[in-house]
């Protein structure tokens, strides 16, 4: 029941935000979210409440250790 | 930004070498526990379970909360669904919950209770908006990733003034009931799986006395096939080298110190109590009230509901199932009398539950 999902924020109107995934757009409330997302941004949602705003360099970063320490190519260079 | 950074996480080369890894780190057998329905399914569904190295032992622990949702609760909230003037907004993974009497609110619905599936607390608070002349009656359960919803929720009925709103609060919270598992010496659980979106919210420091006083590792850990095996590679590396910490691997969606704007709201809206857990028994400061300044909005005051300890369901072994004691097989009603089309436990109601999980994906 804690699933929560990671949506891309396509609009943003006081404490409502628009965000999509795989075509789906939905409204979800702003009043929790650990940081203000910007359109672009992807947050994590739950039960119609972002929860926090996803952070990219923290997913490159566990990504990049694991291309060097066995070795991999991801091609995260971009 | 596109989502395909996040797709790595699956990436079954890596998952491949992930576990060559751990098979060449873990010597000794390894008893892990997830407390999280989400993992629950991630690692059978994933097909993790039947790769994971023979000595690594899982253990689904009391991760789902609907699961854990009292029997005395779920008659409470029985009780009041059959009353004139109330309707009931719930999650609809509380429909087929039985209680005590084996009955559910599906069964309530049918006999002609108001009852309305929501996807949010919010939506509960805009049917209270459009439906003046009942009380709206929000089942509040979940842990600590849900309960500042219904805190943000509660929050603005107030300031809307919107006193028809009303919120039975079953909230929970995990490391209260993390203690009370380590201390059970028939479970021997050496390490956790702790649960990436509630360590979003409460961060690494409640988990703190895992390490301090147990000794055990414990790692927050992501729901994608690569998040579980680093989890576990990092338990298998923390116990060998004798040094148990708490750790996030799962940084990109949780920061070491979660998300304080999220916890003000619950502090502002809810103070802690003794709360019963299905399987576990009673736990102190393990649940969620509302606080006397939002009194007019607490279904239990409002309401005069009294949680009545109900005896547990004849036969159903779900309480040792979800403490790590027994594995969902070893149920003597599993896939027997009770099957995800007739449950009767929780544990195989819910999709997020280790019988049901196992009725589904385990080819043992």
């Amino acid at each position: 029941m804690c699933l929560a999902v990671p949506m891309e924020v396509t609009r943003i109107d006081d404490m409502i935000a628009d965000v999509r995934i795989s075509g789906v757009t939905r409204q979800v409330r702003l009043e929790i979210v650990d940081r203000s997302p910007e359109v672009g941004d992807f947050v994590i949602v739950h039960a119609g409440f972002a929860l926090r705003r996803l952070d990219r360099e923290e997913a490159m970063e566990t990504l990049q250790l694991f291309q060097e320490g066995f070795n991999l190519d991801f091609g995260l260079s971009e | 930004m596109t989502l395909d950074f996040l797709n790595k996480f699956k990436d079954p080369d890596l998952c491949r070498r992930l576990l060559a890894r751990l098979e060449e780190v873990c010597g000794e057998p390894l008893r892990f526990m997830e407390v999280c329905g989400t993992h629950t399914v991630a690692i059978f569904q994933s097909g993790l379970r039947s790769l994971l190295p023979k000595n690594i032992i899982h253990l689904s622990g009391p991760g789902c909360p609907v699961c854990v949702t009292h029997e005395s609760e779920v008659d409470a909230y029985l009780d009041l669904a059959g009353r004139s003037g109330v309707v009931i907004a719930t999650f609809g993974d509380l429909m087929k919950v039985p209680g005590g009497g084996r009955r559910s609110l599906k069964a309530a619905q049918a006999e002609g209770a108001r009852v309305e599936v929501v996807y949010s607390a919010f939506d509960a608070l805009e049917l209270a908006a459009r439906t003046p002349d009942a009380q709206v009656v929000f089942l509040g359960v979940g842990f600590e990733t849900t309960a500042p919803t219904t805190a943000a929720t509660v929050q603005m009925a107030k300031a809307r003034g919107l006193t028809n709103f009303k919120l039975l609060s079953f909230h929970k919270l995990v490391p209260p009931a993390l203690e009370v598992l380590l201390s059970d010496a028939e479970t021997a659980i050496d390490a956790f799986i702790l649960p990436g979106h509630v360590s979003t919210i409460i961060g690494l420091a409640p988990y703190g006395f895992i390490a301090e006083r147990w000794k055990r590792s414990a790692v927050v850990a992501g729901f994608e096939p690569v998040d579980i095996l680093q989890a576990l590679l990092d338990i298998a590396l923390m116990r060998e080298a004798g040094e148990p910490r708490v750790v996030n691997d799962y940084k990109r969606a949780v920061d070491d110190n979660g998300n304080p704007r999220a916890r003000a709201v619950m502090a502002d809206v809810f103070r802690t109590e003794t709360a019963l857990w299905r399987g576990l028994g009673a736990i102190p400061d393990s649940g969620l009230a509302l606080r006397s300044e939002y009194a007019d909005f607490d279904a239990k005051a409002c309401f005069d509901i009294e949680i009545v300890e109900s005896p547990p369901l004849a036969g159903c072994r779900c309480g040792d199932v979800l403490k790590g004691r027994i594995n969902p097989t070893q149920c003597p009603l599993f896939a027997k009398a009770c099957d995800p089309a007739h449950p009767v436990g929780p544990c195989m109601v819910s999709t997020e539950g280790s019988c049901a999980a196992y009725y589904k994906y385990n080819t043992d």
